[in-house]
C-alpha cells in the first residue's frame, strides 16, 4: 500500500487486523446468513475502544483524529463492513453533540458510548431521505418540555441504542429551517422500535424504524439552537462521509486481494488466470481506483483535522470510494466466476455490502449536487 | 502483589528454517513475536494484579529490538518493563539465561511471584522457569492453568496429562503457566498508544549488581549445540464436514481437483 502511515497508525492498524482476523472474519458468513447483530463480537470491540475512537480522552474515549480513524475503519471494513458500521455510527451522533451541544450533553453521550452503549443518528424518514427538509417527525414546546411525534426509518443501531439523536421539525412548511435535534433516551415513554430491515447486505449491522408517540423530553435535551438541525446534521455527515469513504476503500481492497489470491491459483487452461491480460487489466484498474479512493479519503480527513470546511472533499471521497467499491466487488465476482457467485467464497458478500455505500449518508447523486454546488460557487 | 513476568521475543516459528551449513536458526526475514506462552504468563500475572492489587513488571533478555515485545506487554497490563541487553549475554543456554534473569530479579525488587510461560516456541526446553526458582531458592509450580492466593499461599491448578492437580506453594514462588485458561486479552487503542510511549528500562551486564560474568553468555553455558537440523514434518490433516454426505464429497472432490490430485 503506497501510503505513508505514522508508527502509531501502523500499530493500531495491525491491532485491528488481528482482531478482525481472529474474532470476526471466521464468523462473518454465519451472521450474514442469519442477518444477526453480532453483539458478543461488538462487546469485545467496544472493550478495545473501537466504538469510541473519536471521543476525547478526557471522557474516556480513544481520542483519535479523523486521519487515523480513516486508516482503522478501512481495516475494519476490510474484515467486515457491518461491524465497522455498527462501531462508527454512535460516533457520528457524538460528532453532532460535540460540535453543537452543551458540556452536559457531550458528557452524557460520550460516556454512554465509552461504556459500550449505542447512540443512533435518527434523521432519515420513510418519505424524507435525500431531502431532510421534508421531515414530518415533529416537535412542539409544551411548558418546560418538548413533545416529539412521528417516525424515523432506516436508522442504524436503532434496535440496540440507549439514546437517539432525533431530528424533528417545528413546522414542515419551514423545510430545512424547521429542523432541530434532540437527545432522546430510548427508555423515555412513547419511544418504540419498529421493524428491523431485512437487508441485501451489511447484514451484521442493525437497521430499524423508530416511533415517537408524545415523547416528552426536557428542554435541556435540545442540541444547539432551534432551527439549526439541518446545518448540524450536514456538518456531522461531512465527517461521516469521510469514514464511509474509508470503509468503502476497505471493501474494495478486500475484493482486490481476494481476486489476486484466486487468480494466482485458478488454472483452467493450464496457466493461472492471473497470467491472462484480460484478468491482469481488471486487477490493474482495481488497484488504480483503490489507491485513488484511499488518497481522496485521507485528504478529506487531513483537511477536517486541520479545521477546514470539507463538504466538497468529503462528498468526493464518499462518492468516489463507494463507486470504486461497487465496481471492484462486482469485478471480483467476475474474476472468481461461478465460485464468486457462490456463498462459499467471500466476494458475493462484498458485492452486497458495497451497494449501500452508494446509498446511505446521502446517495451518490446527492453527493454530486453537493460537489457541483461547491464547484460552481468557487 | 509484586509480580515479575519473564518473557522472550522469539522468531515466528511457522516460518522457522535452519541453515544447513552452520546449523543455526535463520532469523533474517522472520518476524519476531512475543513467545505465545509468555503472553499467557503475562495474562495470568495481570489477572493476579486485578484480583489482589499490586504491580506487574516484565523482564526480558535479548537484543535491543526485544523492546517491541516488552511494549506489547505494557499494552496489555504490565506496569514496568525491563530489558537486559549486552553482547556478554550472547549464546546463553538456559542455565546462563536463568542466572542472568534471577540476578536481575533480585535487583529489581521484592517479588511475591515470578510467572513464566511453560516453554518458548524456539528452544522448547521448558527449563528457564524452574531454573529461576532454583537460583532464587524459591518454591515453584509448573504447568499452571489457574492460580489464586489464599492465606499467604499460592494455590495453583496444574494441568496434567491424565487430569488436574491442585497444589499449594509458599510465597515467594515461581509459576510457569500453560495456555489452557490464560487466553491473552487484546490491548485497547489507548493502552496500545500509551505503550508506544512507555520508557523501557535497559540494563547492561555491568549494571546488574553482583553478576558473575563467568556465569552468563557463552562462558556460563553448560550445554553446547552440537548440531541442528530440520526434521521432516508430516502435513497436518484437514477435516471436511459439510451438512450432507453429498456436499462433503463434492467439497473433497473440488479440493482434490484444485490440487491437481485427481
Amino acid at each position: 500500500m503506497a501510503i505513508i502511515l505514522t508508527e502509531e497508525q501502523k500499530e493500531l492498524k495491525a491491532l485491528i487486523k488481528e482482531f478482525m482476523e481472529n474474532e470476526v472474519i471466521p464468523y462473518a458468513q454465519e451472521y450474514d446468513e442469519r442477518g444477526e447483530f453480532p453483539e458478543e463480537i461488538l462487546k469485545k470491540a467496544h472493550e478495545m475502544g473501537l466504538g469510541c475512537m473519536n471521543i476525547e480522552e478526557e471522557f474516556g474515549g480513544s481520542g483519535l483524529d479523523n486521519e487515523t480513524m480513516a486508516v482503522l475503519i478501512e481495516e475494519m471494513a476490510y474484515g467486515e463492513a457491518g461491524v465497522s458500521t455498527s462501531l462508527t455510527v454512535s460516533g457520528l451522533a457524538y460528532e453532532c453533540v460535540r460540535d453543537f451541544g452543551s458540556q452536559e450533553q457531550k458528557k452524557l453521550i460520550a460516556e454512554a458510548i465509552v461504556a459500550g452503549k449505542y447512540v443512533s443518528f435518527a434523521l432519515t424518514e420513510a418519505d424524507a431521505g435525500s431531502n431532510a427538509g421534508a421531515a414530518r417527525c415533529s416537535y412542539a414546546l409544551d411548558g418546560d418540555e418538548y413533545v416529539i411525534n412521528g417516525s424515523k426509518a432506516f436508522i442504524t443501531n436503532a434496535s440496540y441504542a440507549d439514546y437517539h439523536l432525533v431530528f424533528a421539525t417545528k413546522d414542515p412548511a419551514l423545510g430545512v429551517r424547521g429542523l432541530s435535534a434532540f437527545i432522546v433516551a430510548n427508555d423515555t415513554p412513547g419511544v418504540s422500535r419498529g421493524k428491523k430491515e431485512n437487508k441485501m447486505g451489511l447484514r451484521l449491522s442493525n437497521t430499524s424504524d423508530l416511533h415517537f408517540d408524545n415523547v416528552r423530553v426536557s428542554k435541556d435535551m435540545l442540541v444547539g439552537k432551534e432551527g439549526l438541525g439541518f446545518k448540524m446534521a450536514m456538518t456531522s455527515l461531512d465527517v461521516g462521509r469521510i469514514l464511509i469513504g474509508a470503509a468503502a476503500t476497505g471493501i474494495a481492497q478486500r475484493a482486490l486481494d481476494e481476486s489476486v489470491k484466486y487468480a494466482k491459483q485458478r488454472s483452467p487452461f493450464g496457466q493461472p488466470i492471473a497470467t491472462h491480460q484480460a484478468v491482469q487489466f481488471i486487477i490493474a484498474d482495481m488497484a488504480i481506483e483503490i489507491e485513488a479512493a484511499r488518497l481522496l479519503t485521507k485528504n478529506a480527513a487531513i483537511l477536517k483535522d486541520k479545521g477546514m470546511r470539507i463538504s466538497k472533499e468529503a462528498a468526493i471521497a464518499k462518492s468516489f470510494s463507494s463507486d470504486v467499491a461497487m465496481k471492484a466487488t462486482t469485478d471480483a465476482v467476475q474474476i472468481l466466476g461461478g465460485y464468486g457467485y457462490s456463498k462459499e467464497y467471500p466476494v458475493e458478500k462484498l458485492m452486497r455490502d458495497a451497494k449501500v455505500y452508494q446509498i446511505f449518508e446521502g446517495t451518490n447523486q446527492i453527493q454530486r449536487i453537493v460537489i457541483s454546488g461547491a464547484v460552481l460557487k468557487e | 502483589m509484586n509480580i515479575l513476568v519473564c518473557v522472550k521475543q522469539v522468531p515466528d516459528t511457522e516460518e522457522i528454517k535452519i541453515d544447513p551449513i552452520t546449523g543455526s536458526l535463520i532469523r533474517e526475514g522472520v518476524a519476531a513475536i512475543l513467545n505465545p506462552l509468555d503472553a499467557c504468563a503475562l495474562e495470568a500475572a495481570v489477572r493476579l494484579k486485578e484480583a489482589y492489587g499490586g504491580k506487574v513488571t516484565v523482564l526480558s533478555m535479548g537484543p535491543p529490538q526485544a523492546k517491541e515485545a516488552l511494549k506489547q506487554c505494557v499494552a496489555v497490563g504490565a506496569d514496568e518493563a525491563v530489558l537486559i541487553t549486552d553482547r556478554a549475554f550472547k549464546d546463553a543456554d538456559t542455565l546462563a539465561t536463568s542466572y542472568a534473569l534471577s540476578m536481575t530479579a533480585k535487583q529489581l525488587g521484592e517479588f511475591d511471584v515470578i510467572v513464566c510461560g511453560k516453554h518458548t516456541l524456539d528452544g522448547e526446553t521448558g527449563q528457564v522457569g524452574p531454573q529461576i526458582a532454583e537460583h532464587m531458592d524459591w518454591s515453584q509450580v509448573t504447568h499452571v492453568m489457574d492460580m489464586k492466593v489464599e492465606e499467604g499461599k499460592l494455590v495453583a491448578v496444574r494441568e496434567m496429562e491424565d487430569g488436574r492437580e491442585v497444589v499449594e506453594a509458599t510465597l515467594p514462588c515461581v509459576a510457569s503457566v500453560t495456555k489452557a485458561s490464560y487466553t491473552p486479552r487484546y490491548p485497547t487503542i489507548k493502552s496500545k498508544l500509551a505503550a508506544g510511549k512507555k520508557e523501557i528500562l535497559t540494563l547492561s551486564a555491568d549494571e546488574i549488581k553482583n553478576l558473575d560474568k563467568e556465569r552468563i553468555g557463552m562462558s556460563g553455558s553448560r550445554t553446547k549445540v552440537a548440531k541442528s537440523f530440520s526434521a521432516p514434518t508430516g502435513q497436518a490433516g484437514m477435516v471436511i464436514q459439510e451438512e450432507t454426505g453429498e456436499a462433503t464429497g463434492r467439497k473433497l472432490a473440488r479440493i482434490l481437483h484444485e490440487a491437481k490430485l485427481v
